[in-house]
């Protein structure tokens, strides 16, 4: 077996056994959209909640896994000197970041697994979806947040980072389009909101999944950028130790 | 033959501090060489110049005939790491971190022959959070022989480790060394030094002030120590005796002669109603030297 795939096992199967990540990256995911999909009252003004809903809902779960699991796993990586024992290792730099995007994609495709089946089992049925498209803002998505998340933990100290990236997910899911429709939020916040990458990510899987985004040009190149920005702010930002 | 590690005039400075002072020594493959100091002495600084992990402000450093820092991915090939430290999740599985590292390197050990080796095989499943001090660091051990390694910098091996996982770390510290491998290890530890070194560096505020063999290092530092009366006249007692007695405190006191001296010492202690206890004739303890060399009392203040 190859460091890489040795590397990219170990932190799979690390992530799949923490309780704590399970509950971010999957219970969360299918608790809000079952609750919301069968209690009618988020304002998401589409006949059936599930169809504003899954969308958003696959967004959330890419922002769970790239930006709050690994942004936080990798923190306290950090802090136990995980990452400075590695570095005595012939892994690599290069090599531990690959296992990391290996062990994200998983965790999504595990994601999309369970929540997809799960919102067909409440009634949603996308027309006509362009799946490519879908997986194409998921990659593009995983970057941005996987940039954030990464941003936040080569810096901030293990407790603080933790609070920093949970604090920042709740942000982003309340504001971000991601449950809640743009149109309802207040002026301003409303402003700000549409700049941020989640509610890009929902809205570009929206169109992809059922031709219901608002503004998806736009929101490409949003995502687009934070996708560029921010892995380049993490490679400035990351400190090994 | 070049010795697998060298040292050389290494200085490392954290801004105004000077943590490491001009220091030079060599390890040789097959001896286990003791960097042996007070903390703080600059031993970590320079070990993690050799593993690759900093770089001295001058001075040269080579490993194996590496640059740690240059080359380090080649070292890493062959090198063992023992951070004196963490180096592992909480929440991580003994026996998947000791497979990990064992698959990390191409020709790597086995990992349930390394964990069984280190007693730690009905660990294997249990997270590294519910270990205790001692089995933490034998798993450590584990993560730094994964790599078959030529060069071994063990930091603080057995801190935290009780009687018995003391005993097995030096025995596999021993192997390892016997099977070819330059093993560096440092403790502030006077007991594990003596117990483990075939050579001995010592450290003290950044700088070497001692560096041979063990038993180099004691020799020609023959001394007496006994314990007697507080009150005893040791003006009187070297006068007799033709060697200053000099009191070290609480009624223990120390010539610098042989065992030639013990009989006339005795007969004049006999002689005056002074009693003896706990003589002792011979080389000096490494705990003597070391006192010596870093200039202090068994008080831990300054001559």
């Amino acid at each position: 077996m190859s460091a890489l795939q040795a590397q990219a096992r170990h932190e799979v199967t690390s992530t799949l056994r923490n309780s704590e990540q399970l509950l971010l990256t999957l219970v969360i995911p299918v608790m809000l959209l079952v609750f919301f999909s069968i209690v009618d009252v988020l304002p998401t003004g589409t006949k059936n909640s599930v169809d504003f809903l899954a969308p958003g809902i696959l967004g959330l779960a890419v922002m769970s896994t790239a930006m709050v699991s690994l942004g936080i796993g990798t923190g306290f990586e950090r802090t136990y000197k995980v990452l400075k024992r590695l570095g005595a290792t012939p892994l690599g730099r290069g090599r531990l970041i690959a296992a990391k995007i290996v062990s994200v994609i998983v965790v999504e495709l595990i994601q999309f697994a369970v929540l997809i089946p799960v919102a067909y089992a409440l009634g949603w049925r996308p027309s006509a979806p362009n799946w490519l498209a879908a997986l194409g803002a998921m990659v593009v998505g995983t970057m941005a947040f996987a940039g954030i998340g990464l941003s936040l933990a080569g810096r901030l100290r293990g407790e603080i980072n933790l609070a920093a990236q949970n604090g920042l997910y709740l942000v982003l899911l309340l504001l971000g389009g991601m449950v809640i429709p743009f149109a309802k939020l207040p002026g301003p916040i409303s402003a700000v909101a549409k700049a941020l990458p989640s509610g890009a990510l929902a809205d570009v899987l929206r169109e992809a999944l059922t031709h219901a985004g608002t503004r998806p040009g736009t929101s490409w190149i949003i995502l687009a950028a934070w996708a560029t920005v921010a892995p380049l702010a993490a490679t400035r930002l990351f400190r090994w130790e | 033959m070049v010795a697998s590690v060298v040292v050389e005039d290494l200085v490392v400075r954290y801004g105004d501090l000077l943590a490491v002072d001009h220091v030079s020594f060599t390890a040789e493959a097959g001896q286990v060489t003791t960097v042996l100091g007070p903390n703080g002495a600059g031993k970590t600084s320079t070990i993690e110049v050799c593993e690759g992990y900093r770089c001295g402000a001058s001075g040269s450093v080579r490993v194996l005939g590496l640059d740690p820092s240059r080359q380090q991915a080649e070292l890493s090939k062959r090198m063992g790491v023992m951070l004196q430290e963490g180096g592992v999740s909480p929440s991580a599985r003994v026996g998947d971190v000791a497979r990990l590292y064992c698959d990390l390197y191409d020709k790597g050990a086995v990992a349930g022959e390394l964990l069984e080796m280190v007693g730690l095989t009905d660990r294997a499943r249990s997270n590294y959070r519910r270990l205790s001090g001692g089995e933490k660091q034998r798993l450590s051990l584990v993560l730094a022989l994964a790599a078959k390694p030529d060069v071994a910098f063990l930091d603080e091996p057995t801190s935290g480790v009780d009687i018995t996982g003391r005993q097995m770390i030096r025995t596999i510290v021993h192997e390892l060394a016997a099977n070819g491998c330059a093993v560096v290890l440092a403790t502030h530890e006077l007991d594990e030094a003596e117990k483990v070194a075939d050579r001995v560096v010592i450290f003290d505020h950044g700088k070497v002030v001692a560096d041979g063999a063990l038993d180099d290092l004691r020799r020609g530092h023959d001394e007496i120590r006994f314990s007697s009366s507080s009150d005893l006249d040791t003006a009187a007692l070297s006068a007799a005796i033709g060697l200053g007695v000099r009191t070290i405190g609480g009624g223990e006191f120390a010539a610098d002669g042989d065992a030639s001296h013990v009989a006339p010492l005795t007969a004049w202690l006999a002689a005056n109603g002074h009693p003896i206890a706990d003589l002792r004739a011979g080389r000096q303890r490494l705990e003597d030297v070391f006192l010596r060399l870093t200039g202090q009392t068994e008080n831990g203040r300054p001559t």
